[in-house]
């Protein structure tokens, strides 16, 4: 076995979707391994939001852009001597297939662990992989590669509809899908062939309704190979796994039926040598044996991080060892300390997965599900029922529901059920409640779904007990059968008309409470080392107390936009600082893809629904000393009222002063006091009302509901028109919760990460946004240190940010967005909890603010720790936080920036001079310096006095200006120059779309005009230039420094 | 949810839960293991070698793609009692044809659903194996205990195995394989039934009745119980082994261990399930085995019995197969015929095939 001293591991770069959390944990598994055996470790990765890019995580972090040039500066320097990309995605696994086919590693000595280059390629390639099948007399389905549209019209032919296109060479299965048209079927393989990078697709018959499983396997290279997990998918074939309902283990399945997909599992990864974990999709016919493979993914992946939480079995730690030569019956498992490596789990608990997906942000977004998977996040329950688990899963979603029923539904006839049913979108499984509820038959809805009546019984058994907590008395024996198929209290109450606090004395009377029982991937066969817990009702209860003092952290839940991945990076590092300061940790979250929930951060993992009742059942049990909710982002804050209500010391900043941040009008109150300015405020709390304050409103106005996070629901209004357009729209608006009218001023941005320990500030750095106020924080480019503010506006915004943490008695951390203009400084809000720019700042500053902010909350002062109050010295370079947007998978949505937060996720870029920083940004999105020089610019009447300066620039530069007639024709007046002039969308047969569709543009300016209605030809533009990553920029601010950067390069070359 | 039964453990504690399958009045002591076998349930309660125990299955929910005749591996259900978390009402398979409760009822088994089974499974894991009762919830424990403590369970095999021989006709195959029933399992049959004319003995045939079958090989089955209560037909093997190749399963490994020499114990729960790790030591490849036995053959008594260890257990690296040193014959504490669990090792069958043809 060959000795490696140093290795280079590769990241997935930004979460998108497809792309999540995921491998930020098998990332830092696969460091900490690297560790573990003394091995040093260089690790790449664009990604600042990300746990695995800590310093303390590698010897070497390289926060760059993940490219071909990057990466091999990187390898010369660093010279590792080998490699490691199943980690990091696709990603990374395409990486390190760029870097091995040009002959580069082999120059290097650098080796590729895991499975070798061959192996990813057959594996991958559905061309080779089918051959491969075929020659293994394993079932494919019947289907063949297509390399263009010719190719295609025969195959639709032959096998008529519907079919599956599925393009090769691309993550999360974009661009597939399930066409039932003609027109679908060329529009579809068209967008295939473009985003497949070896432009194949592969057309099927489609196999829809067959059951869909999966097996996770892991082999090492002595061919000793194990399943760690099967999992069964509810929805069957034809939903993106990434967006079905999974059950683990399977379900329905006998065990000759499991033998036969373990076996075929089994075969293909053998044959295929794969060295460290795969994830083999099947099909199977629900009315016979016959099964068919779909495919394998070659490496650790979003199922390979379920699999993990789900039994306990860290597979990418393992992997790792496998990767670096060691053999599976060498490895101890690292649940039960005895055994080994080589064995497959055995659970006594089911597992429920549900996808989160980002309709409830995008509401205009296509919610249809099918092989495009459209989920930005998940969450996952474990019960001792299938019902349990299913109705945890339901509420850790954190879209209020408690339960198995949608209340928007209630109104809806069975034939709009089955309607719903039948589009097949997020809403199904509700609605497939809701008929049931009505007395529909189980039969009618698998003719139509061929969802397993075995889950349409369990979902009937949820209803059968809702049926009898209406009809029945309350009795004990109910009470108890219906927590133990997983009914919250509230929806007890609903069902019987009894009050909350009725329910609970009853369950006080009968002395029902939950039980804890253990995570430990062999069934309590052995015993187990590690606290991996969740809750059930039950006889026996397995939890023992804890005497040392201990902390509670309340997590952020599933990834969702607003709410990525930033949260759980601050979760682990508060648990870092309570355990150096001698405290147990207490981490309870319920997102499978995350460090937090490794069982090895915390002290004990409760993996539950951060539901209130949940929640409060653990801490009732645990007793902690305290519990943090600054770092677990809205949800946490959320809990905070009734965790402090049921007498629980809430850490750091109270309840109270969080509720005078949180609360409008509270914190009004607050910044009058201090006489800060704020943009002029009205709220409104009927839509009645609307006419008794039109007249007090100064236009243009934001306008933004109470509460929510990510900037939902928030739009700009120029006019009265505007106002009227959006009042139409389902907002709840009421006393409670009221719509905010905020004057909207067009100025610039700045945001401050701060730390206060009851009298002292420290601000470790304040960021200046590129994009102007209008522009949600989360989707601007963030600059650190700022670069256009003046020294005595600096002052302004450090003194105020003084005065504001003082006034709220913020102890812990704080994030104030501020607005600079004409020398004037607004606040916007004050968030009393950490932001998503802690990881960013805590990276660039080396302050770690989350760890700071813990330890000042558990009592120590910033004195203590070495801070000095006031700003943190600015450093000699510039670092930029660059959005990223999953548009491409989503069709439907706007991909034009405006206030509601949009981004799936981020990178960064640093370097000495900002516009360097900023290409390494823009690189790391996947913008490059452009080969030809075609610009496409049409500026609303708003924007075209200021965007004249833009075009100027980019005729300076020596591009080619094409326009619309109405720019071209402003620019000509104006700057004297000729635009080359492309007619409107539907103006011309040959309009500036097909320009666009032919390939003839190579980057947009297209600023949105008045409103954003979505069906406008803006709208249409934007994108198909997502869907064919040309870059496009909806802002000025954003095109003038990708203007920066490309004069940057100019004046460089020129040098 | 009715808490109408309790399952009594010799120790006193008991364990309630919902009575299912038959009347109580049917309900009979048996030592109580646990198996982890996510799937398979009613291979593993129609197997043999569970005669006289009753069973709980770790995994909660069970009974979910119902009864077929397909998965039977033997004629009758020995064991005496189900004790499982989740009972599924509504089946749903292709091949479905019974709920799991009816076929209780039919088969006369008592069962306990809604129970804690991981608690229970605890409490074996930590007090080993221990004979335990089905009864209703209003019935003393202390008047169950006193029952349990005064009954023996013996002589299982003899429960189970065929009275008369049977011969099943193979027209293509050459060969002709003698299976000697301690209480086989159906797949062990089939695996055979597949390659060579079979003839099934009674666990107590002689060497000379075998010996009349002129047989190319012996076949040692799995079964219940404990070896050493075999001593006849322990001493059958000694001699049957210099005459014929041997392929020893589970029980039959015992049994061949014990006529060399070697010694047997009773381990203190047991290894029930589908996950468990086996290692060739001669090739260092690892697999997962399909695993149901409650006594082992101790290691240390291997080398002076004439016995060269072939397979070891890789998490507490017990005996799990021999080569009996200079003679054809071989055995394995696992199940390579599976049914349920991992198919891994059902290669082993043509290392029998391969001694036959040596010989």
């Amino acid at each position: 076995m060959k000795k490696y001293k140093k290795v280079m591991v590769i990241g997935s770069g930004p979460i998108i979707i497809g792309q999540a959390a995921e491998f930020d944990y098998s990332g830092s598994q696969c460091l900490q391994v690297l560790r573990e055996l003394g091995i040093e470790s260089v690790l790449v990765n664009s990604n600042p939001a990300t746990i695995m890019t800590d310093e303390t995580m590698a010897d070497k972090v390289y926060l760059e852009p993940i490219t071909e040039k990057f990466v091999q500066d990187i390898i010369i320097k660093e010279k590792p001597d080998a490699i490691l990309s199943s980690f990091g995605g696709q990603t990374a696994l395409n990486m390190s297939k760029t870097l091995a086919e040009s002959g580069f590693l082999a120059k290097h000595n650098v080796d590729v662990l895991g499975s070798n280059l061959e192996t990813i390629k057959t594996a991958e390639d559905r061309f080779l992989f089918r051959e491969k099948m075929i020659s293994m007399n394993i079932p494919v389905p019947e289907g063949q590669i297509v390399s263009s549209l010719e190719e295609g019209k025969k195959v639709l032919k032959e096998y008529g509809l519907p079919l599956i296109i599925r393009p090769a060479y691309t993550m999360g299965g974009s661009g597939g899908g399930l066409v039932k048209s003609e027109e679908e079927f060329l529009e579809t393989l068209t967008k295939g062939l473009h985003l497949s990078s070896i432009t194949q697709c592969l057309v099927e018959k489609s196999i829809a309704g067959y059951k869909e499983i999966e097996y996770e396997v892991i082999r090492d290279k002595n061919d000793n190979t194990v399943i760690i997990c099967n999992m069964e998918n509810i929805d069957p074939v034809g939903i993106h796994t990434g967006d079905s309902i999974v059950v683990a283990p399977s379900q329905t399945l006998s065990d000759d039926d499991y033998q036969n997909l373990r076996d075929i599992s089994l075969n293909v990864v053998r044959a295929l040598k794969i060295e460290g974990a795969c994830n083999v999709q099947l099909a199977l016919d629900p009315h016979s044996k016959h099964c068919i493979i779909i495919e394998v993914n070659p490496r650790v992946s979003r199922s390979s991080a379920l699999a993990s939480k789900a039994t306990g079995y860290p597979i990418a730690k393992i992997s790792t060892f496998i990767a670096l030569g060691q053999n599976l019956d060498e490895v101890l498992n690292p649940i039960t300390g005895k055994t080994y490596a080589s064995f497959e789990p055995s659970i006594d608990y089911v597992v429920s997965k549900f996808p989160r997906w980002p309709f409830d942000k995008f509401t205009t977004a296509n919610k249809n599900l099918g092989s495009q998977m459209k989920s930005t996040g998940e969450v996952m329950a474990l019960g001792r029922t299938l019902e349990e688990s299913i109705l945890k899963a339901v509420r850790s979603l954190e879209l209020k529901y408690d339960h198995l029923e949608d209340s928007s539904m209630k109104d809806l006839s069975q034939d709009e059920l089955l309607d719903i049913i039948l589009k097949q979108d997020d809403s199904r499984i509700f609605a497939i409640a809701e008929f049931l509820r009505n007395q529909g038959e189980i039969e009618e809805i698998y003719q139509k779904t061929m969802i397993d009546k075995f889950f349409l019984n369990k979902i009937k058994k949820i209803i059968r007990i809702e049926q009898r907590l209406a009809s029945e008395e309350l009795s004990k024996d109910l009470l108890y059968f219906s927590k133990y198929l997983g009914f919250t209290n509230s929806a007890i109450s609903r069902f019987s008309k009894k009050s909350e606090i009725e329910v609970e004395s009853l369950l006080d009377e009968f002395s029902i409470s939950p039980v804890v029982k253990l995570v430990d991937s062999c069934a309590a066969e052995f015993p187990a080392l590690t606290p991996y817990y969740y809750q059930t009702y039950e006889e026996y209860d397995e939890w023992e107390e804890e005497k040392d003092k201990k902390i509670a952290i309340i997590g952020s839940g599933p990834i969702r936009i607003g709410q990525g991945i930033e949260f759980d990076y601050s979760c682990v590092h508060s648990l870092i600082a309570c355990r150096e300061l001698g405290y147990k940790t207490i981490m309870i979250n319920n997102n499978p893809e995350t460090c937090s929930t490794d069982f090895s951060m915390s002290d004990r993992l409760y993996f539950e629904p951060l539901y209130k009742e949940d929640v409060l059942n653990i801490l009732k049990r645990e007793k902690p000393e305290g519990v943090i909710v600054q770092f677990g982002g809205q949800t946490a804050i959320n809990l905070t009222k009734d965790i402090s209500d049921a007498g629980f010391k809430i850490l750091g900043t109270s309840p109270e002063d969080i509720a005078r941040a949180e609360d409008r009008e509270q914190f009004e109150k607050v910044l009058d006091d201090l006489e800060i300015n704020r943009p002029a405020a009205l709220t409104l709390s009927d839509v009645k009302e609307i006419d008794d304050i039109l007249d007090q409103i100064i236009f243009p106005v934001m306008l933004r509901p109470s509460f929510v996070l990510g900037g939902q629901f928030m739009e700009i209004a120029h006019d009265e028109t505007d106002l009227r357009e959006y009042l139409k729209q389902e907002i709840i608006i009421n006393k409670e919760r009221p719509l905010l009218i905020d004057q909207y001023i067009e100025g610039l941005e700045i945001e401050v990460d701060g730390l206060c320990d009851g009298s002292e500030v420290c601000i470790p750095g304040i960021m200046e946004h590129i994009e102007r106020a209008g522009v949600h924080s989360g989707d601007s480019m963030a600059v650190y240190p700022s670069v256009k503010l003046f020294d005595e506006i600096k002052e302004k915004i450090v003194s105020m940010t003084e005065q504001l943490a003082k006034a709220l008695n913020i102890k812990g951390i704080f994030n104030i967005q501020f607005m600079h203009k004409k020398g004037k400084v607004y606040v916007i809000e004050v968030n009393p909890r950490a932001s998503r720019t802690v990881p960013f700042l805590s990276k660039m500053t080396k302050v770690h603010m989350a760890q700071v902010a813990t330890q000042l909350m558990l009592g120590k002062s910033l004195n203590d720790l070495g801070l000095k109050p006031g700003v943190c010295p600015t450093p000699d370079f510039y670092a930029v936080k660059v959005p990223i947007f999953s548009f491409d998978k989503l069709s439907g949505v706007e991909p034009g920036l405006g206030p509601e937060m949009k981004s799936t996720g981020e990178v960064m870029g640093k370097a000495k001079d900002l516009p360097m920083a900023l290409y390494k940004g823009l690189l790391s999105l996947g913008i490059d310096l452009p080969k030809r020089k075609n610009i496409l610019i049409t500026l609303s009447d708003r924007y075209k006095q200021e965007g004249a300066s833009l075009v100027k620039r980019f005729h300076d530069l020596g591009f080619t200006l094409l326009s619309t007639p109405g720019t071209a024709e402003y620019i000509k007046n104006n700057l004297g120059l000729e635009m080359k002039i492309v007619h409107k969308i539907g103006k011309a047969d040959y309009n500036l779309h097909h320009y666009v569709l032919d390939g003839e543009i190579d980057v947009i300016i297209n600023t949105l005009s008045k409103g954003k209605k979505s069906n406008t030809d803006g709208h249409l533009l934007r994108r198909t230039a997502f869907e064919r990553r040309i870059p496009c920029f909806t802002s000025l601010d954003t095109a003038k420094s990708y203007l920066d950067v490309l004069e940057y390069y100019e004046r460089k070359d020129h040098a | 949810m009715i808490f109408n039964g309790k399952l009594v453990l010799e120790d006193g504690s008991s364990f309630r839960g919902t009575l299912i399958g038959a009347k109580l009045a049917k309900s009979e002591m048996g030592e109580v293991v646990f198996n982890t076998s996510m799937v398979g349930y009613q291979e593993i309660l129609s197997d043999p070698s569970y005669c006289d125990q009753i069973i709980c299955m770790t995994y909660p929910l069970i009974g979910n793609y119902g009864v077929s005749e397909e998965f039977f591996e033997s004629r009758d259900l020995f064991c005496k009692g189900l004790i499982i978390k989740d009972l599924c009402t509504h089946p749903s398979h292709f091949s479905n044809e019974n709920t799991l409760n009816s076929l209780l009822v039919q088969k006369d088994l008592c069962g306990l659903c809604n129970v804690d089974t991981r608690a229970l499974t605890k409490t074996l894991r930590e007090h080993g194996t221990i004979k335990g009762l089905i009864v209703s919830s209003e019935v003393e424990t202390s008047k169950v205990v006193e029952k349990l403590k005064n009954t023996n369970l013996l002589e299982q095999v003899s429960k189970v195995s065929k009275k008369e021989e049977e011969f099943f006709e193979n027209s293509s195959a050459s060969k002709h394989v003698v299976l000697v029933d301690f209480g086989y399992k159906g797949n062990i049959l089939k695996n055979l039934k597949e390659k060579y004319k079979v003839t099934v003995v009674p666990f107590n045939s002689s060497f000379e009745k075998i010996k009349s079958l002129n047989p190319d090989g012996v076949c040692l089955s799995n079964g219940p119980g404990d070896p050493m209560d075999l001593q006849g037909t322990i001493n059958m093997i000694n001699t049957l082994q210099d005459h014929f190749p041997i392929f020893g399963i589970c029980l039959g490994h015992q049994l061949l261990s014990l006529a060399n020499g070697a010694k047997t114990e009773k381990m203190l729960y047991g290894h029930r399930g589908g996950n468990h790790p086996v290692k060739d030591v001669e090739t260092g490849k690892v697999y997962m085995s399909s695993q149901n036995h409650g006594f082992i053959v101790t290691k240390d008594s291997l080398e002076k019995a004439g016995l060269d260890t072939w397979f070891i257990n890789v998490n507490d690296k017990s005996v799990e197969g021999v080569k009996v040193r200079g003679k054809k014959a071989i055995s394995v504490q696992f199940h390579p015929e599976h049914r349920p669990g991992p198919r891994d090792t059902n290669f082993l069958f043509e290392e029998f095939e391969k001694l036959m043809e040596s010989n």
